[in-house]
């Protein structure tokens, strides 16, 4: 098979290394060479972060270039429109709906952009839109919103419900796998 | 049983399974996670020293003690610990000994992209460099044979994309391979110069050695699918030519990074028409090969900046360039920057309110300098704010010591701050030093280090008093401010300028991202008072914002820290 790219990207601190493990877990159950890259240090703090996610037969660069992207799933919107050019022709796009105002927007030296969700599909890109951080609060905290989004995932591909089980008991600490498990499903619905 | 590992991981999965026992190291992005994953394993012993000087020396005591050892640490740890590099290549071993060093191109989270090969070089040690996490943990198994048959302490060569990406491993058991026996031998270990002289013919010879060891490495591997390219790479680059060329190619992919080979390159470049060398930061590669008389072609394509990556080759190489729809708009930069609640923020607006000049340092504070705050004029490396403080004073005089502060983290100021603070009592500038003191190492990911009370482990440790080091440095005026209260914070930087003595603040408050520090609830903004006058933004709080003239505060990112309405003149933002 060839190789196929995801990428997650969102904001330093949003949880998008969780993510991309959970992701890399449930590919490598299900047999696959996978690799997925991530990026600690200074982004982590509240910069834009972005990991990429690989599998296939045999992977090569763990990194995704412009134009690579099977999907973009992505924690943020304005995020969702910067990493739009590494989506491949005919690519799909997964966001949340949360809005969070870089540095400049704050300081009033920028504006954030409108109608971003509208825009993207408007170029003719498949896009599925989530508002993962309520359904992260209603699932007890707005922390778990990059599990929500794992769940929106996990509806539109069709790995085994229990190696997504698996891999959620095996990335999240014991105290929040209940939290997880309920933001997960809700996802899940949310995406139908 | 396979896992999916990050390099790092894999790494220090390789130091648990090749027996080794003590490991020291100082952290940096993208090394720091080899040291905590190998502080989980029980058999290894696991420390933060206070920089990586003293981390590489204690790994080589524990060598000549008989053990294998390990120290890890970014590319510029290695300027810190080239001293006892430099000569550890001259006494060699008893144990093997490992170094880690994780270069960084493309600058994700350094102050320069510089090449750590050299280094290499230049002490004549063996480096290897491995490119996926599988072959991290190989290449450090490895590693330890090598440092042992030939004498020398070995570089494993990181780089940010293996470090931080996660591929399929295989474990093993551990081996456990007795203490070597450990004899007094000066002619080896006491490096004055009438045995160093004998330890340099000993470099020497090893190099040739170590030579000839590369022309036959089983790290070095031809992979030949015919055809008229070859291309000779090593590391994360490989990865980004085999994915870009495939089976069009034929690789030379060099696991031994330094020295190189002689024969192999040379046979290898025979074998085809056209030869290209990909290798990320400088030449090095490339001009081996070019002395050696091979026609190869690298910088002039991929340069000498940057990370190369597979789109990169396949545009160099194969003219192909992959179709991408862009954003129709402009999309706003999202900068890094401190937490909400981030105890520096009140201190860096004090000098920012003030315009004062500011020395800067590097950690979680460094982002003091970025928009709105903007309060930092310089920032070279660990440990300079201090001592190019005094420099600054010096040049200038009374003006600049009534004017400029230097600012250092907590960590950092153990690392190398502490010397250029002897300096200023020694020599006498009335400067004014402020250490921000978080109780942490933050940004490198919250180690602990000396002054926080706790080990690598977790466990209770002996704490530096921060006060009483100044005071026993020399300096008569030291004194701890709260940076949430920014009243405070603000006087004593006016009133330590003013002294004609040196002098330390301490600007102490834990990082807002540690579990035991607990939260108040988030602020609210009482619209009806807010004058939209946008005061508080000027404190660069993620948490704030502003939505139809009013500011508004972001209950999900808040956590409470009331600096926000010490700055409100209108009563606006309260609990
Ligand atoms: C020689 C060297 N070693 C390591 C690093 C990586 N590094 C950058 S900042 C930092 C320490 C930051 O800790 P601290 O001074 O306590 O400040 P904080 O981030 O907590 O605000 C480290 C280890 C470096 N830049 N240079
Ligand atoms: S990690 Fe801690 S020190 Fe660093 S920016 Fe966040 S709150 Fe500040
Ligand atoms: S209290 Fe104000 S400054 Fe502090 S975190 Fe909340 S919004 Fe930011």
């Amino acid at each position: 098979m060839e190789t196929r790219s995801i990428m997650i990207v969102g904001v330093g601190g949003q949880g998008s290394l969780l993510a991309s493990r959970l992701l890399g877990n449930v590919l490598l159950a299900q047999g696959y060479d996978v690799k997925v890259s991530e990026v600690h240090g200074m982004s982590q703090r509240g910069g834009s972060v972005v990991t990429y996610v690989k599998y296939g037969d045999e992977v090569f660069s763990p990194v995704i270039e412009k134009g690579e992207a099977d999907v973009i799933i992505s924690f943020e919107q304005l995020e969702a429109a910067r990493w739009l050019p590494y989506l491949k022709k005919g690519g799909k796009l997964i966001t949340s709906t949360q809005k969070l105002d870089p540095m400049p927007v704050i300081t009033g030296n920028a504006e954030y952009p409108e109608n971003i969700i509208e825009k993207i599909k408007a170029a003719g890109i498949q896009v599925t839109a989530a508002d993962a951080l309520s359904l992260a609060e209603e699932a007890g905290n707005s922390k778990a919103s990059n599990v929500v989004l794992m769940g929106v995932v996990a509806a539109s591909t069709d790995f085994d419900d229990k190696l997504w089980q698996d891999a959620i008991e095996q990335c999240v600490p014991p105290k929040f796998l209940e939290l997880n498990k309920k933001a997960f499903e809700l996802g899940k619905k949310a995406a139908v | 049983m396979k896992k999916l590992m990050l390099g790092n991981a894999a790494f220090a999965r390789g130091l648990y399974e090749a027996g080794v026992t003590v490991v020291s190291s100082y952290p940096g992005t993208p090394s720091t996670e080899i040291t905590e994953f190998a502080a989980e394993y029980d058999e290894i012993y696991a420390e933060w020293a206070p920089n990586e000087k003293v981390a590489m020396e204690v790994a080589l005591g524990a060598s000549i003690a008989g053990s294998r050892s390990f120290c890890g640490m970014k590319h510029v740890g290695l300027n810190v610990a080239a001293d006892p590099l430099y000569t550890a290549s001259y006494t060699g071993v008893n144990g093997g000994m490992v170094i880690a060093v994780a270069d960084d191109p493309g600058m994700h989270s350094s102050q320069n992209e510089q090449d750590s090969r050299h280094h290499a070089i230049a002490s004549k040690v063996l480096m290897l460099e491995p490119s996926d996490s599988a072959e991290c943990k190989e290449f450090t198994k490895a590693a330890f044979e090598l440092s042992e048959k030939f004498d020398t302490p070995v570089i494993v060569r990181m780089s940010t994309r293996v470090a931080h990406s996660q591929s399929a491993v295989e474990l093993c058991d551990r081996a456990e391979p007795a203490q070597k026996e450990y004899v007094k031998d000066p002619q080896k270990y006491v490096m004055m110069p009438a045995f160093a002289r004998g330890r340099h013919v000993f470099v020497e010879e090893r190099t040739k050695k170590l030579r000839e060891y590369a022309e036959t490495s089983p790290l070095n591997k031809v992979i030949d699918n015919g055809g008229d390219i070859g291309i000779i790479t090593s590391g994360v680059s490989y990865q980004y030519a085999r994915e870009a060329m495939g089976n069009n190619a034929s690789y030379l992919k060099l696991g031994v990074v330094n020295p190189l080979p002689e024969e192999l390159i040379k046979n290898f470049c025979a074998k085809y028409k056209k030869v290209y060398v990909i290798e990320e930061l400088d030449d090095i590669i490339e001009s081996h090969c070019k002395k050696l008389g091979m026609n190869v072609s690298g910088k002039e394509l991929f340069g000498y900046i940057g990370e190369i990556s597979q789109a990169v080759v396949a545009e160099k190489l194969l003219g192909k360039k992959n179709d991408f729809t862009t954003f129709d708009g402009n999309v706003p930069v999202r900068p890094p920057v401190m937490c909400a609640g981030c105890p520096h923020r009140g201190l860096f607006y004090c000098l920012s309110k003030n315009k004062i000049r500011v020395s800067g340092d590097i950690g979680c504070y460094t982002l003091g300098a970025s928009a709105p705050l903007s309060a930092m004029d310089t920032t070279i490396c660990m440990g300079a704010s201090i001592s190019a403080l005094h420099g600054f004073n010096k040049a200038r005089g009374e003006e600049a010591e009534k004017s400029t502060v230097a600012v250092i983290g907590d960590s950092t100021f153990m690392h190398s701050g502490m010397t250029g603070l002897v300096n200023i009592a020694y020599n006498a500038t009335n400067s004014t030093v402020i250490i921000l003191d978080n109780s942490i190492t933050g940004m490198t990911g919250h180690q602990q280090n000396p002054t926080t009370g706790k080990n690598l482990k977790g466990d209770p440790a002996a704490a530096v008093n921060l006060e009483e080091l100044c005071k026993a440095i020399g300096i008569k005026r030291v004194r701890v401010v709260d940076p949430y209260d920014l009243a405070g914070t603000e006087a004593a930087i006016k009133e330590e300028l003013a002294v004609s003595e040196p002098s330390v603040i301490i600007s102490r408050r834990p990082c807002a991202l540690l579990k035991y520090v607990k939260h108040k609830p988030a602020l609210k903004v009482v619209t009806d008072n807010c004058k939209g006058c946008k005061m508080c933004l000027k404190l660069g709080c993620p948490a704030i914002s502003v939505r139809d003239g009013k500011a508004v505060i972001d209950h999900t990112q808040c956590v409470g820290c009331g600096i926000c309405s010490e700055v409100c003149k209108f009563g606006a933002i309260s609990e």
